[in-house]
C-alpha cells in the first residue's frame, strides 16, 4: 500500500540560506513520525511547503500515491492535511467555536452563522477523542494547554486525516505533555498519522514511531526509538559529540544582590501574574527559575527590570530599595538584562552594531559628556567588543539587521557583559539558537557567575535551568512553589513541581 | 489604530480619583458662578418642542423653566457629587463624567435661553441630521478597520464625493447619478488606498494622506477650473426630505421634526447602521472579516484570502464613505464649496474609536458630535446671550473630538492587527 | 556557521569603491527625480480634462488625432513652461539682464530678471522648517499632521511679539520675536505629544483637530484684539510689526529674498547635529525606531514623545515667524496657503534627514513660487501643486511602483538576513 504521504526531494532556498535540501520523508497512515532537528535545521520550513504557505523551488508532493501541488492552505486542508504551529493561530475575542469554524462556516438561512450546530459538532468529536473542548468559552481565557486543544480540534473539525505538530510541548508541563501524548495516540489509533517537529530528544524517543532527523536543511537519517539511543540521536542532530551538561565548578555565593519580597505584578490584563513571590540572588551563585511560559515569569523580570509597575510588595538590589525605581535606575544600579525577545526589545535592527553595543550606556562618558556623543569612542569599544565576543560581522557600522540570531544575541551579551554589573538577569538567552551559539552563552554566564557576579536565569527549558543553576525556584501560576538545590532534584521533582504539585502532597482529582 | 506608546499602568490610581472629585467640584462652582450671576431672579427659558410643520397637527407645550432655580439646582448638584468624588469616589467613572457632562449641558442651555426661547426639538432633529457624516465615516472606518486596515482617507473621500456628486448631478440633470457618482468616487479613492497599503505595504497612515492631499488638490482645483467658469454646474441639487414628501409625516410631534424631517442619507445611514451591526457579528463575512483584522496569518492558516477580504471591506467602506461625502451636497446645502468636510472626516475617525469600533459604538458617539456640532451653530443665534465670540464656538466640535478621545483610549481596544501590512511569507 | 556565510559571499561582488559612490548618488536621487517627473506627467492629466477646448478636441479625436495631441501638448508645454519661468526665471531675460548691468551698472532690470529665482528661493524658506518639523517628528515614530496649525500659531505670536514690544534693539528683538514663535509652536505641537504619551491618543487625530482650533484662534484674533483697524477698517489684519523685529531684506524692491533662508539653513544643521550628535537625539531615534528597546535601553518613551512634539511644532512655528518676519510684516487671515501639508510631502521626500529636507524644500519651493505664475499665465489653479504633491508622496512611500514604470533595478548589496520565519 502506498504510504499516506511522499514528499521527495524538497527544496527550498531563501536569499543566502539553502533551507531544505532535497528532502525525503514518507508517512505511513496511523504513524506517529516525528521530525527531528535543532533549532535552523529546516523542520518548520519543510512543514509550511506541505501546509501550502510556501512554495518549493524543487521536489514533488503525493498524497495517498497521488502527485500534488499544494499552492496555499486551502488547498492544503482540502487534501486532509492540518497544522498546529507554534505560535497558536487563535483569535483570542472569538469563542472556541468561532475559531474552529472559522473558514468552514455553516450558515443557517445560508447567511447568518450557524453556532448551534457547530457547537453540537464540537461536544461530539470532543466526546469521541477525548478532547475536552468547551465550544462557548472564549479564547482568550483558555489556559495554553486548552488552547493546545482547540487547535486540534480545529483539525479534526475539518476531517483531516494528517496532523503537524510543530514543537507542541514547548509551552506544556511536564504533566500536560503526557496527556497530549495520551490524545496523540489515540488519534494514531484511529488512523489518523501526526508528524511530530521537536528538538527534545527525550520526548521523540517516547511518542515516535519513525524519527527522521534534520540538519543543516539535510535528511540525516531514519529510524525507530528501538533501534537507537538520545545520544546517537544527538549527534545525527549536530554532527558531533554534544556535552550535553555545563562544565562547573560548585558555587561560593556570597551577600544577597537581589532581595524579592512578597512582590505581586499584575498583567496586561489587570490578572496576578506574580502572586507572592518572595526570594534572594546570593553573588556568585546562579538561581535558575523554571516554569512553562506564561506562569508569571515575563512579568516577573520585566517588574525587576523596572519595565513594569509593581502592584505590591518590595525588591532591593544590593541593599537599595528599588520597587519604583525606572529602568534607567536600575540598571545603574549594576544590573544586565538579556531579554527574551532579543530583536524586539534587546537590539535596535535599523541601527548599526555599533549603536546597539552602547544602547544603554550611550550617555555615559566616554560615549557623550553631557548632552554631546562621542562617535569616535563609540566606535572603538564596539570593534574591541564584537573582537572580544566573536560577533561574525564586516563591519561595526553593519546593522543589526544583518546579524544571524546566534550573533545578534552575542551582540546583546558582549553589551550587557562589558558593563560593570553585579547582578545579571537572563531571560531565556538561548531561545531559538544553534548548538554551538547556546554553548557558548552557557558558558559566558557560568564565567560571569565564578566572577561573583549573582545570575538569575529564567528559562523554559528544563535542561538548561537544570546544567546551569545552583539553586532552582520553579515558578507555577505566579507562585514559587518551591525553590531546591540543582545537585539535589530529580527531573521528576521539578516537573511536578512545575505542574503545582508540591511535594508529598496528593493532586485530588 | 494601534498606540504605541507604552503608558506605564499604575497601580490603583488614588490620585485620579482625587483629580477628578476636585475638578467636578470645581466645575460644579463655575456653573454657580457662570450661570446665576447675570441671571435675572424671574427670568425664564423656553424649550421650543414644536416646529413650523408639526404645529400645525398638536401644539406641544413648550418646555417653560425658571432659570435660576435650575442653575442653581443643577449646580450644587454637581458640586455635591464632586465632592463625594473627591472623598469617596464613585465606582463608574465613565458613567459620573457622564452624568457631571449631562448636567452642565442642561445648566448652560437654560442659562444661554435665558429671557428668550430656543428650538430644543430643533437643535435635537439637527443632532441627528449632523451626526450623520459623522456616523457614515465611522461606519466606513469600521468596515476597514475591523479587517485591519487603518484609513484616514475617510475626508478626502467624503470631500471628493461632495464635488462629484453636484458635478454629476449638474452635468446629467439627474440626482441620482450624482449619488452614484458620489459612491463610485468612494470606492476608487478606496481602492487606491488598498492597493498603497495592501500590495505595497506602505504605512497606512501616509496612504490615507496621499488620498486627503489628492483630494484636496483636485477638488479645489476643478473648483475653480469647472465651478467657477461655469457656475450652472454648481447649482444647488439636493434630495427632498421625507417629510417634504409626504407632508403629514411631518406633522407628528416630536418623530416628525425628529426622523421626518430628515433626507433619504440619513435614513439610509441609520439602515446601515443596523445591517452592519448585524452583519459584523452573525455572518460569515463578519466572522472572516473580524478574524482577517484580528489575526491574519491564523485566517490565511485555515485558507481564507487575507487580500481579496481587505480590499472587499476597503472598497465598501470607501462606499460608504462616499455617501457620507454625498450627504454634504445632496443631503444638505446642495452646492459645493472649497474644503467644506471641515475635519469631519476625522471626528468620525475618533467616533469610530470612542465607540469602541462597532456601529452601534459609533451611533451613540456621532450622536455626541453631532450634538456638538448643532449647538455651536444655535449658540451663534443665541450669541449675545452667551459672552463666547463665534469663533470659539467653531471651536467645539474639535474640542469636544479631542477630550472624548483622551478619555476613552487606552480603555478601547482596536482590532489587534489594525494597522499591520500583511506578509505572506 | 550556515548563517555568517552569505555576508562573505556579497563581499565578493563588492564594485570597486569610487564606482559605487556615484551608484550611491544615483540610487539615491533616481527615486526622488522620478517620482517628481511622472507625478508632473499624472498632474498633466488633470490640466488637460478640466480645459473646455481640450474637451471640445478629443471629442473629435478619431476625425482628427493631431489637432487634440498637438493642441494638448501646447498646453502643456505652456502651462509648465510657465511653471519653469515662473519658478526660476526666464534664462533669456536673465541674460540680457546680466548683459546691461555689466554695461551700464544699471540694477532695475537684473532685479526684474532675478525675482522669480528669488521668489523661489523665497518660497523654500517656510518649506525648509514645515519639512524639518515633519522629519523630526517622524524621526521618533510620531505624524505630525499639524504643521499648518503650528505654523499659524507661530506667526500670530511672532506678529504679536514683533509689534507690541518697543525699544528693544534688532539685535534682540528679532531673535526673541522668532524665538517667541517658535515657543508658541513647541506648546501647541506639545499638546498633542502630551495627549499621546498620557493617554496614548492617535498624534494624527489631535493634531488636526489642533490645526482647526488653530484656524479658529487666528480667525479671532484677526477679528478682534489683535486687528490693526484705524485706515484699514474691519479688514482682518494686525499691525505691522516693528523694524526691529523683522528679518532684513537683502537687495531693493521687488526681490524679497530676506535673511530668514539662512535662519533655515542655521536650523537645518542644527537639527542634523541634535539628532545624530546628541543624546536627546539618539534617544528620539531610539524611540522611533524600536519604541520597546528604547523602554528597555532605559529611555523614556513617553517623555520622547512629548520632546519630539514639541521640538516639532517649534520647528513649523519658525515657519510662521519667519513669513512674518521676513516676508509680510503683519499677520493677516488666510496666511498660509498649505505649507504645513506641502511640509509632509517635503519631509518624506527627504527621507526625513535635514539635507533632504533642504534640497526638496527647495524644489518645492521652486514648484510653488512658478505655479502662482502658472495659475495668472496658463490660468492653472494653485491647487495643481497639491495633486502634484500627492503623488509625488505616493512614488516615494511605493518605491516599487517607479521601479516598475521604469524598468530600475532593486538596490543590491549586502543581503538581510531575516533571523525569523525561516528555518524551524
Amino acid at each position: 500500500m502506498a504510504p499516506l504521504l511522499e514528499l521527495r526531494g524538497m527544496t527550498k532556498r531563501f536569499p543566502g540560506v539553502l533551507a531544505n535540501d532535497h528532502i525525503d520523508l514518507t508517512l505511513e497512515p496511523g504513524e506517529i513520525h516525528a521530525l527531528l532537528g535543532e533549532n535552523g535545521a529546516g523542520k518548520t520550513t519543510l512543514m509550511n511547503i506541505l501546509y501550502g504557505l510556501y512554495h518549493p523551488d524543487e521536489g514533488e508532493i503525493l498524497v495517498r500515491g497521488n502527485p500534488v501541488k499544494i499552492n496555499n492552505s486551502a488547498e492544503a486542508i482540502a487534501l486532509g492535511i492540518g497544522m498546529v504551529h507554534q505560535h497558536f493561530m487563535l483569535i483570542p475575542p472569538f469563542t472556541v467555536a468561532e475559531n474552529v469554524m472559522l473558514g468552514a462556516e455553516t450558515l443557517q438561512k445560508g447567511v447568518f452563522l450557524d453556532r448551534a450546530s457547530v457547537s453540537k459538532r464540537i461536544r461530539q468529536i470532543s466526546g469521541e477523542y477525548n478532547l475536552q473542548v468547551d465550544p462557548g468559552a472564549y479564547v482568550k481565557n483558555l489556559s495554553v494547554g486548552a488552547q493546545q486543544r482547540v487547535e486540534i480540534m480545529k483539525i479534526l473539525y475539518r476531517l483531516s486525516d494528517i496532523l503537524i505538530l510543530d514543537e507542541p510541548t514547548a509551552v506544556l508541563t511536564p504533566q500536560e505533555v503526557q496527556d497530549l501524548f495520551k490524545v496523540i495516540r489515540g488519534l494514531a489509533e484511529r488512523d489518523v498519522s501526526i508528524i511530530f517537529i521537536s528538538h527534545k530528544l527525550k520526548e521523540v524517543m517516547e511518542i515516535a514511531d519513525r524519527i527522521t532527523v534534520l540538519r543543516n536543511g539535510r535528511t540525516i537519517g531514519t529510524t525507530r526509538p528501538a533501534e537507537t539511543n538520545p545520544a546517537a540521536l544527538a549527534r545525527m542532530m549536530v554532527g558531533r559529540e554534544v556535552i550535553l551538561t555545563v562544565d562547573k565548578k560548585p558555587a561560593t555565593p556570597t551577600e544577597p544582590v537581589l532581595q524579592v519580597e512578597n512582590l505581586q505584578v499584575l498583567d496586561d490584563r489587570k490578572q496576578l501574574a506574580v502572586d507572592g513571590v518572595s526570594f534572594e540572588v546570593h553573588a556568585g551563585e546562579i538561581l535558575g527559575i523554571a516554569g512553562v511560559q506564561g506562569n508569571g515569569q515575563t512579568e516577573l523580570v520585566e517588574a525587576l527590570t523596572g519595565l513594569r509597575a509593581i502592584a505590591g510588595g518590595h525588591t532591593r538590589i544590593l541593599g537599595k530599595e528599588t520597587t519604583r525605581a525606572t529602568p534607567r535606575q536600575i540598571l545603574e544600579t549594576g544590573v544586565a538584562h538579556v531579554p527574551e525577545d532579543r530583536q524586539r526589545d534587546g537590539l535596535v535592527l535599523s541601527y548599526p552594531i555599533a549603536d546597539n553595543l552602547v544602547l544603554n550606556s550611550y550617555y555615559l562618558p566616554p560615549f557623550a559628556s553631557g548632552v554631546m556623543m562621542h562617535e569616535r569612542a563609540i566606535l572603538a569599544t564596539a570593534a574591541d567588543l564584537v573582537h572580544q565576543f566573536d560577533v561574525r560581522t564586516p563591519s561595526t557600522q553593519a546593522l543589526a539587521s544583518t546579524l544571524s540570531g546566534g550573533n545578534q544575541q552575542k551582540v546583546i551579551v558582549a553589551r550587557e557583559f562589558s558593563r560593570p554589573i553585579k547582578l545579571l538577569i537572563a531571560s531565556q538567552p538561548t531561545r531559538g539558537l544553534d548548538v554551538g551559539s547556546i554553548e557558548y552563552i552557557h558558558q559566558r554566564v557560568v564565567d560571569k557567575r565564578d566572577q561573583n557576579c549573582a545570575v538569575l536565569l529564567v528559562s523554559p527549558e528544563l535542561d538548561e535551568i537544570m546544567s546551569l543553576s545552583d539553586r532552582i525556584a520553579v515558578m507555577y501560576r505566579g507562585k514559587i512553589m518551591d525553590i531546591v538545590q540543582a545537585n539535589q532534584v530529580t527531573r521528576e521533582q521539578l516537573g511536578l513541581l512545575m505542574a503545582g504539585v508540591k511535594e508529598r502532597m496528593k493532586d485530588e482529582k | 489604530m494601534a498606540a504605541i506608546a507604552q503608558v506605564k499602568s499604575q497601580p490603583v490610581t488614588f490620585s485620579r480619583q482625587r483629580i477628578l472629585g476636585a475638578f467636578y467640584t470645581f466645575v460644579g462652582l463655575a456653573m454657580l458662578y457662570l450661570f446665576t450671576g447675570d441671571t435675572k431672579p424671574d427670568q425664564l427659558a423656553t424649550l421650543g418642542m414644536n416646529t413650523i410643520r408639526s404645529v400645525q397637527l398638536i401644539k406641544l407645550p413648550d418646555i417653560i423653566v425658571p432659570v435660576q432655580p435650575v442653575v442653581w439646582t443643577l449646580g450644587a448638584l454637581v458640586v455635591i457629587l464632586g465632592v463625594w468624588q473627591l472623598v469617596r469616589g464613585f465606582r463608574r467613572t465613565g458613567l459620573l463624567m457622564g452624568a457631571v457632562s449631562f448636567l452642565f449641558l442642561v445648566s448652560f442651555l437654560v442659562w444661554a435661553a435665558r429671557g428668550t426661547s430656543f428650538s430644543l426639538i430643533g437643535i435635537l432633529s439637527a443632532s441627528l441630521q449632523l451626526a450623520t457624516p459623522i456616523l457614515l465615516g465611522a461606519l466606513s472606518g469600521i468596515l476597514c478597520e475591523r479587517a485591519g486596515v487603518v484609513n484616514i482617507a475617510i475626508e478626502g473621500i467624503m470631500l471628493s464625493a461632495a464635488f462629484t456628486s453636484v458635478l454629476f448631478a449638474n452635468v446629467t440633470g439627474n440626482i441620482f447619478v450624482g449619488l452614484a457618482a458620489a459612491l463610485g468616487i468612494g470606492a476608487i479613492l478606496a481602492a487606491w488606498h488598498a492597493v498603497l497599503s495592501i500590495q505595497f505595504k506602505v504605512n497606512q497612515i501616509i496612504s490615507g494622506t496621499v488620498i486627503n492631499i489628492f483630494a484636496t488638490g483636485f477638488t479645489n482645483f476643478l473648483n475653480q477650473r469647472i465651478f467657477y467658469v461655469t457656475t450652472d454646474l454648481n447649482t444647488q441639487v439636493t434630495f427632498p426630505t421625507i417629510s417634504q414628501l409626504v407632508p403629514d409625516l411631518g406633522k407628528i410631534p416630536i418623530l416628525g421634526p425628529l426622523f421626518f424631517d430628515q433626507g433619504p442619507i440619513v435614513w439610509t445611514s441609520l439602515v446601515l447602521l443596523v445591517v452592519i451591526q448585524i452583519a459584523l457579528f452573525n455572518t460569515r463575512w463578519g466572522l472572516r472579516t473580524r478574524a482577517v483584522g484580528e489575526h491574519p496569518r491564523a485566517a490565511d492558516t485555515l485558507g481564507i484570502n487575507v487580500f481579496r477580504a481587505r480590499y472587499i471591506n476597503v472598497i465598501l467602506g470607501g462606499i460608504v464613505a462616499g455617501l457620507g461625502g454625498a450627504y454634504f451636497t445632496l443631503g444638505s446645502v446642495g452646492r459645493f464649496d472649497k474644503l467644506m468636510t471641515n475635519g469631519r472626516g476625522f471626528i468620525a475617525l475618533a467616533a469610530m474609536i470612542f465607540g469602541n469600533w462597532t456601529p452601534t459604538g459609533a451611533f451613540a458617539s456621532s450622536l455626541l458630535f453631532g450634538f456638538a456640532d448643532a449647538l455651536q451653530v444655535k449658540l451663534q443665534i443665541l450669541i449675545n446671550q452667551v459672552n463666547i465670540p463665534s469663533e470659539f464656538l467653531l471651536m467645539l466640535p474639535y474640542i469636544v473630538t479631542m477630550v472624548a478621545l483622551a478619555g476613552v483610549v487606552g480603555r478601547v481596544t482596536p482590532p489587534a492587527a489594525d494597522g499591520e501590512a500583511y506578509e505572506k511569507q | 556557521m550556515t548563517n555568517s556565510v552569505p555576508v562573505e559571499e556579497s563581499k565578493k561582488n563588492a564594485t570597486p569603491p569610487r564606482l559605487s559612490v556615484w551608484r550611491a548618488i544615483l540610487n539615491t536621487l533616481a527615486v526622488p527625480v522620478l517620482a517628481l517627473f511622472s507625478a508632473l506627467v499624472l498632474s498633466a492629466f488633470f490640466i488637460l480634462i478640466s480645459d473646455p477646448v481640450i474637451l471640445n478636441a478629443y471629442k473629435n479625436f478619431f476625425t482628427d488625432p493631431g489637432h487634440a495631441l498637438a493642441l494638448s501638448w501646447q498646453v502643456i508645454a505652456n502651462a509648465y513652461g510657465s511653471l519653469f519661468t515662473g519658478a526660476l526665471g526666464d534664462p533669456a531675460t536673465m541674460a540680457n539682464a546680466l548683459r546691461v548691468y555689466f554695461a551700464t551698472g544699471e540694477t532695475k532690470d537684473l532685479l526684474v530678471a532675478f525675482w522669480p529665482l528669488s521668489e523661489s528661493l523665497v518660497t523654500s524658506t517656510p518649506y525648509i522648517f514645515g519639512g524639518l518639523a515633519v522629519a523630526l517628528g517622524f524621526r521618533c515614530g510620531l505624524f505630525n499632521i499639524g504643521a499648518e496649525g503650528q505654523i499659524f500659531i507661530g506667526a500670530i505670536v511672532a506678529a504679536f511679539v514683533g509689534y507690541s514690544v518697543p525699544g528693544l534693539p534688532w539685535i534682540i528683538h528679532m531673535p526673541l520675536t522668532f524665538l517667541a514663535g517658535a515657543v508658541g509652536g513647541a506648546v501647541w505641537g506639545g499638546i498633542a505629544g502630551f495627549l499621546k504619551a498620557r493617554t496614548g491618543a492617535h498624534e494624527v487625530i489631535n493634531t488636526m483637530m489642533l490645526n482647526y482650533i488653530a484656524f479658529r484662534l487666528a480667525d479671532y484674533l484677526v477679528n478682534g484684539p489683535m486687528k490693526r483697524g484705524g485706515a484699514a477698517g474691519n479688514i482682518p489684519i494686525s499691525r505691522d510689526i516693528l523694524d526691529s523685529a523683522t528679518f532684513p531684506a537683502f537687495f531693493p524692491d521687488p526681490i524679497r529674498f530676506h535673511m530668514g533662508f539662512f535662519v533655515a539653513l542655521l536650523i537645518a544643521v542644527l537639527v542634523y547635529v541634535f539628532l545624530w550628535k546628541t543624546t536627546l537625539g539618539f534617544e528620539i531615534r531610539t524611540v522611533g525606531a524600536n519604541p520597546r528597546a528604547a523602554r528597555y535601553a532605559g529611555i523614556s518613551v513617553n517623555r520622547n514623545f512629548v520632546l519630539a512634539m514639541a521640538l516639532s511644532g517649534a520647528l513649523a512655528a519658525m515657519a510662521g515667524a519667519g513669513e512674518v518676519m521676513g516676508v509680510n510684516h503683519n499677520f493677516a487671515a488666510a496666511f498660509s496657503p498649505g505649507y504645513g501639508f506641502d511640509s509632509i510631502a517635503l519631509a518624506l521626500m527627504g527621507g526625513s534627514h535635514p539635507l533632504g529636507v533642504v534640497l526638496s524644500a527647495l524644489l518645492f519651493g521652486t514648484l510653488r513660487s512658478g505655479a502662482t505664475k502658472m495659475q495668472s499665465i496658463a490660468s492653472v489653479p494653485i491647487d495643481i501643486i497639491s495633486i502634484v504633491q500627492a503623488f509625488v508622496i505616493m512614488f516615494i512611500a511605493a518605491p516599487a511602483i517607479i521601479r516598475w514604470i521604469y524598468r530600475l533595478k532593486a538596490e543590491g548589496g549586502v543581503q538581510v538576513i531575516l533571523a525569523r520565519g525561516w528555518g524551524g
